[in-house]
């Protein structure tokens, strides 16, 4: 062992922990990125091949109806993927499924690459870091935005904690990250009824945040926003995007256009097209199907 | 910046127990019930004016033993949204462990002179009832008065609330649980006195109970009793706990989904307040001097939902004042006009849920134009 050695050895370990912080998302609990001769450990989420939600021929139908038929996606870390597709395209069945509520007649839905998401509860996928946002609103009127997003807060949730719960230094700067990405800084200790629509939907979206998710899944985010809250939300995801993977299901196309790079296009519950918008946009069937001429 | 660091510390502050007002009542409440009461009481002459009659203390006296009640269901009912129509049982419950006490403390002086109380002379019996084992010990009762109807919300409320029972249902099932047991209250075999219950008490912790002195004091630890848990039941709602709680009543399946367990949260605060009741109870019957079945009629629980609905669900101090409203004026229409008082109490029921949802104290609000 000789002192150059020495030195290009930390050279090395510090340009290691560099790009350790500078892609978060990049799982090292297992030894970095070497996919050979790691140890599996259950339950812990695995992004080592570069996919964060994976689905494959996953199929569903409600009394004969095919609502989900045949459908598989890959939707890596870090990425802001728009679905979009007619009505009864099976966009929210998609949700559903990824989130436990409906179960599939056939097909896999992995998160990472280890976790089979067909074996999980509902809560249990929630607490695993799969968010989602409802199209409709649905905070808790009557609390303030801080109890709302309080109670999203990722911590101890028994009864005991709750009771002597006092918030510690980390969870104030979670609180005012938060707080300052979905813009209601000054609305603190307004209580949620009050808020406007699209603050509203804000607010879920911070309660979502402030349970630390890896996936966000927003079901029409947009919807009855004005266009001013719609550039903001836009803004919004775009912010998200990199630290948290987001799908994105819109019918607004200027929004689309605002945050979208990979668009899937969704039609009698299969993927039609995907790609660059301006590329599925210019799909002949797309435009069949969906955008109209 | 600046503005990020002043809403930095409103984070970390938690919430003051009560507003400079709320400290102002408080202190005033307090000091008419531990100085002004016992002293224009006991020591300023009968032909003063500022007397305050044996009347008025006892009917005084009772009244807060029904705002604890009432605070108790404001906690499940207004706070957490659970309807409950058997909570007269569990303040017979705790009035009835205290009864107990008062009835071994007769001693040998009663009718027939005998260790046993009356009751169980009448009916023959020659030993006491196992139940009665530990009713010697002051210590041991107020352990029970807590313990007993406690014990029996967790039981009763973990299986109600694990079968997700909920709203009109949950009502009727805790209104048939306290009919049960006034109906087995009021059988002799039970070993709690039958129809007559307790009464004639001679004794507390072998002084006379029947003194003004006695009177006097049982008002003040009732006074200091309702105090102190309303500044609990302050700091529950001002607690995250409270906060979860209200999120139950608003979306519970949402509260589930974030992660909670709405069960425990439930049962925990229905078990509290079922404890309340019992203390409630215990503090009411060296009071009025009698314990009976009726006590658990369904008639008494819908009383304490009215107090509450009358003050105003959900603001804690609303349920105290709707109790003294309530009663107070019972115990005045009884006296001016007996037959009307059912009337005017079904009336205001109506009333109140039709134009005064948030109660007295929303309309107070409303009036004064006060925020939140």
């Amino acid at each position: 062992m000789n002192p150059e050695l020495m030195q290009s050895g930390t050279k090395r370990l510090a340009a290691y922990k560099e790009t350790l912080t500078q892609s978060p998302v990049v799982n090292t609990a297992a030894g970095g990125s070497m996919s050979m001769g790691r140890p599996h450990r259950s339950g812990e989420l695995d992004l080592v091949h570069g996919r964060i939600l994976y689905l494959e021929d996953v199929s569903v139908s409600f009394d004969g109806f095919k609502a989900i038929n045949k459908l598989s996606l890959d939707i890596a870390p870090g990425e802001l993927r728009c679905v979009i597709g007619p009505n009864g395209a099976g966009k929210t069945t998609m949700m559903d499924i990824i989130t436990g509520k409906t179960r599939p007649d056939e097909g896999v839905v992995y998160f990472g690459s280890t976790i089979d998401l067909l074996r999980h509860t509902e809560p249990e996928i929630a607490a695993m870091g799969i968010g989602r946002k409802f199209q409709k609103p649905t905070v808790f009127e009557k609390l303030t935005v801080f109890g709302n997003l309080e109670l999203a807060l990722k911590t101890h949730k028994d009864v005991r904690s709750s009771l002597f719960f006092r918030l510690n230094s980390e969870q104030i700067d979670r609180f005012s990250e938060v707080l300052h990405t979905i813009k209601l800084k000054e609305y603190v200790h307004q209580t949620a009824g009050n808020l406007s629509h699209g603050q509203k939907q804000w607010l879920e979206i911070g309660m979502l945040l402030m349970q630390e998710p890896r996936v966000l899944l927003l079901d029409e985010p947009v919807a009855g926003m004005t266009d001013e809250e719609t550039a903001r939300t836009a803004e919004l995801l775009l912010q998200l995007k990199g630290k948290h993977c987001l799908v994105v299901v819109e019918h607004d196309m200027k929004f689309i256009e605002a945050i979208s790079d990979i668009v899937t296009v969704l039609c009698d519950g299969a993927v039609l097209a995907q790609g660059p918008l301006a590329k599925v946009a210019a799909d002949e069937r797309v435009i069949e199907s969906y955008l109209g001429r | 910046m600046n503005g990020q660091k002043s809403s930095q510390t409103a984070l970390r502050q938690p919430a003051p127990l009560l507003s400079p007002n709320g400290w102002r009542g408080l202190i005033v409440a307090s000091i008419f019930i531990c100085v002004l009461a016992p002293i224009t009481n006991l020591w300023l002459p009968e032909s003063s004016r500022l007397h305050l009659s044996d009347y008025a203390v006892a009917l005084i006296g009772k009244i807060m033993c029904f705002a604890i009640c009432a605070l108790a269901m404001d906690l499940v009912w207004g706070i957490a949204g659970v309807l409950s129509l058997g909570h007269g049982l569990f303040f017979a419950l705790g009035g009835y462990m205290m009864g107990m006490y008062l009835m071994r403390q007769i001693g040998r002086d009663g009718n027939y002179h005998s260790d046993l109380p009356d009751f169980m002379v009448f009916l023959d019996w020659k030993t006491l009832p196992w139940h009665w084992a530990l009713s010697d010990s002051f210590v041991a009762t107020l352990f029970l008065i807590v313990l007993v109807p406690g014990l029996l919300a967790l039981v009763f409320g973990f299986f109600a609330f694990r079968s997700r029972i909920k709203g009109v249902y949950f009502s009727i099932i805790t209104q048939a649980l306290t009919f049960a047991a006034m109906l087995l209250f009021f059988r002799n075999e039970t070993g709690f006195g039958g129809n007559n219950g307790f009464t004639d008490f001679k004794r507390i912790l072998n002084i006379p109970i029947a003194t003004q002195s006695m009177r006097m004091t049982l008002f003040v630890l009732t006074g200091i009793v309702l105090l102190g848990f309303f500044l609990m039941a302050r700091y529950i709602v001002q607690s995250k706990f409270g906060r979860v709680l209200q999120a139950i009543r608003e979306a519970e399946s949402r509260v589930m989904f974030c992660g909670y367990s709405t069960l425990q949260y439930k049962l925990t605060i229905w078990t509290l307040s079922a404890m309340m009741c019992g203390v409630a109870g215990a503090l009411y019957v060296p009071q009025v001097g009698i314990i009976n079945p009726s006590e658990m009629s369904p008639a008494n629980s819908i009383e304490i939902a009215i107090w509450t609905a009358v003050g105003g669900r959900g603001t804690l101090i609303g349920p105290i004042v709707g109790a003294f409203l309530v009663n107070g004026t019972k115990s005045w229409l009884t006296v001016v006009a007996p037959s009307i008082w059912l009337y005017f109490l079904g009336l205001l029921f109506i009333a109140v849920t039709l134009y005064l949802p948030n109660g007295v104290i929303g309309l107070i609000k409303k009036l004064t134009g006060s925020r939140t």
